[in-house]
């Protein structure tokens, strides 16, 4: 196993490192700073709905509440680095704080669902009305509708005049990706992780073994909710300005769509899907012909309706298939005619 | 004593209006269990239709009542038989596909309609209380919530198609053997839930200003109201309605109209983790 995790390792450090080079001959750095943000919060709720089982429609609060975290505390403080730390952790307690209170309160299914959702609502609701005097968090004016602009952004910790912008926010946010990536990677691996695939797969099961299944999905969560704070601060440092429509509804079914085309089940396949999707918006963006909540709908119905696993399986198995992992193929169950018979004489 | 009538009048309005918007999708789950998150988007389809129509030249009530509804029935109509149907019994995809649906119509009637907000005018006039003004058209919405009430119970308790349809969410097997073929059970039911949300739409038209994303302001509101209310479509949705109605309007009395809508909100979560199986999961089981 040890084996295993440091081949991964070195596979995703390789794979990220050609990424790295070889992406920004293709797309702007600007565009690509913004879709390894998308990859991180499609991750974060890869993470907590893939393996935890958790279903959040409501993880833009999580990411809004770290973007004004981060610009909140900038003002306050002056200097990037603590608020940067603060967008994560402030996130992480709050999803903690609700997500306890929804789990051991034992809320299931669309109950969850449906609270998540609301939880953003109100919080879009909530920061659209503060737009007068009183509205003030320390130094910090919250602003309403017109959000926050001019707060610190990142800059070199030893050098606070070297901003951190441009090619080098891209290169940044695509380390903080990878990091996050194998973090949770060897996360799952950790007997945390193995716990919380068996509360995924049988919480009567899991609880029977003598786990508190509400402590994990809780902690589960407030991970969740951690790395799409991290992505909130980054977002914040990349266009400079937060505004409530970070929690709005149509971001919340962004993410669910990133996850949704890439494949739950998998930390890669959300990356991809926020990838493609991020892109397929941008370059809808460019043009008026079509409008871009259309297509993005369509997609999400299509997705549904045609490819429930996600882009990511799809492919793996396809290679699968080609014998491109090569296995004995005697082991492999055959497939058509045959399959289907073998099938129906199980039944 | 006149500020009291009035109070009490906005009071049954917030409720009324809870009431009506969320009377489609009760139908719809709390009958199918399936959650439509394209409601709010059926609301204002059926909002633009009755535009439309009142702007064609089409009296304004005929536009409300009865365009309105039918437009968005005949689109619920498709909508079953293209999507929903495939979804049944997968909540959580049902949820999905239906989101999907939502972006796609916010984003077309942008395309037809364009991104700009429409309306008509209210067709009743306001009269005078003591000292207050009241709007005319606030007291019809009263009362078209308690025609839509009442039509959703004499539907489901009196008459043979609201007893086979009732069968048939409760057995689909059992109805099935008694010959009764399900899947036209459910496309009615669905379509019966948008013509409603269609009649919402209608009826909610000359209160607010239209636009395509408009169905976000209803969506939570009849959303909670449904799924606090619990599985009775009827009784569920008037308790949680009567609830939230009071919860807003009081607070909007007391602050600003855009507090009491976040009380409500509040409200619900803390109901949810109360009741978590809405209102009627502890009281009031087994009515309609």
């Amino acid at each position: 196993m040890i084996v295993s995790g440091a081949k991964e390792i070195i596979t995703t450090v390789i794979v990220g490192l050609v990424l790295a080079y070889g992406l920004p001959l293709g797309i702007d750095t600007f565009t690509l700073t913004v879709l390894s943000i998308y990859a991180l919060l499609g991750l974060s709720l890869g993470f907590i709905w893939g393996f935890g089982g958790i279903l959040c429609f409501g993880q833009a609060a999580f990411f809004g509440l770290g973007a004004y975290a981060y610009a909140i505390s900038a003002i306050n403080f002056g200097t990037p680095w603590i608020p940067f730390f603060l967008a994560i952790i402030i996130p992480a307690i709050i999803a903690a704080i609700f997500g306890g209170m929804l789990f051991f309160g034992r809320l299931n299914d669309v109950y969850l669902a449906v609270l998540t959702l609301v939880f953003t609502l109100i919080l879009y609701k909530f920061m659209n009305v503060t737009a007068g005097e009183e509205y003030v968090i320390g130094k910090a004016r919250l602003g309403g509708y017109n959000g926050i602009p001019g707060f610190e952004t990142l800059s070199l910790p030893w050098d606070p005049s070297e901003y951190i912008y441009g090619d080098s926010l891209f290169y940044f946010s695509f380390t903080l990706l990878l990091v996050v990536y194998l973090g949770l990677r060897w996360l799952l691996r950790s007997p945390f992780g193995r716990v919380m695939i068996g509360v995924r797969e049988n919480e009567l099961r899991a609880e029977l073994m003598g786990y508190d299944v509400r402590l994990v999905k809780t902690a589960v969560f407030a991970i969740g909710g951690g790395v799409a704070g991290l992505s909130g601060s980054l977002y914040a440092n990349w266009a400079e300005i937060v505004t409530p429509n970070l929690f709005s509804l149509g971001q919340s079914a962004e993410v669910i769509i990133w996850v949704i085309v890439g494949g739950a089940g998998t930390l890669f396949g959300p990356i991809l899907g926020a990838a493609i999707m991020g892109y397929l918006k941008f370059l809808l963006g460019q043009q008026s012909l079509i409008d871009n909540t259309l297509v993005l709908g369509a997609v999400l119905v299509l997705a549904v309706l045609l490819l429930p696993r996600g882009i990511f399986p799809v492919i793996v198995d396809a290679f699968k298939r080609r014998g491109w992992k090569r296995r004995a193929p005697a082991n492999r169950p055959p497939r058509g005619r045959r399959r289907r018979r073998e099938r129906r004489d199980e039944q | 004593m006149d500020y009291a009538a009035v109070v009490i009048v906005e009071i049954l309005y917030g409720i009324s209006v809870l009431v009506i918007i969320s009377a489609g999708l009760a139908v719809v789950f709390g009958m199918m269990r399936v959650i439509n998150l394209a409601h709010g988007e059926f609301i204002t389809l059926g909002g633009y239709a009755a535009i439309t129509a009142h702007s064609l030249g089409l009296p304004i009530f005929i536009s409300i009542l009865i365009v309105a509804p039918v437009v968005v029935a005949v689109f619920g109509l498709i909508v079953e038989r293209l999507i929903v149907r495939f979804l049944y019994g997968r909540l959580i995809n049902t949820m999905l596909a239906t989101w999907g649906l939502s972006l796609l119509m916010i984003g077309a009637m942008t395309m037809i309609f364009g991104n700009t907000t429409t309306g008509i005018p209210t067709p009743i006039s306001g009269f005078t209380l003591g000292r207050y003004q009241m709007s005319g058209y606030n007291i019809f919405v009263i009362i078209m919530a308690i025609v839509t009430v009442l039509i959703v119970y004499g539907v489901l308790k009196t008459t043979r198609a609201g007893l086979i349809a009732r069968g048939a969410m409760q057995n689909p097997e059992m109805a099935n053997a008694f010959g009764y073929n399900t899947s036209r059970i459910y496309m009615m039911t669905f379509t019966a839930g948008a013509a409603l949300s269609g009649l919402a739409g209608g009826v909610m038209a000359p209160l607010v200003g239209l636009n395509p994303a408009s169905g976000a302001n209803y969506i939570a509101k009849a959303f909670i109201t449904v799924i606090s209310g619990g599985t009775s479509v009827v009784s569920g949705m008037l308790s949680s309605a009567t609830l939230f109605g009071s919860v807003s309007q009081i607070v909007t009395f007391l602050s600003t109209s855009v507090i009491g809508e976040i009380a409500l909100l509040v409200a619900a979560v803390v109901l949810l983790r109360l009741l978590p199986t809405g209102i009627t999961g502890r009281f009031l089981k087994d009515r309609v």
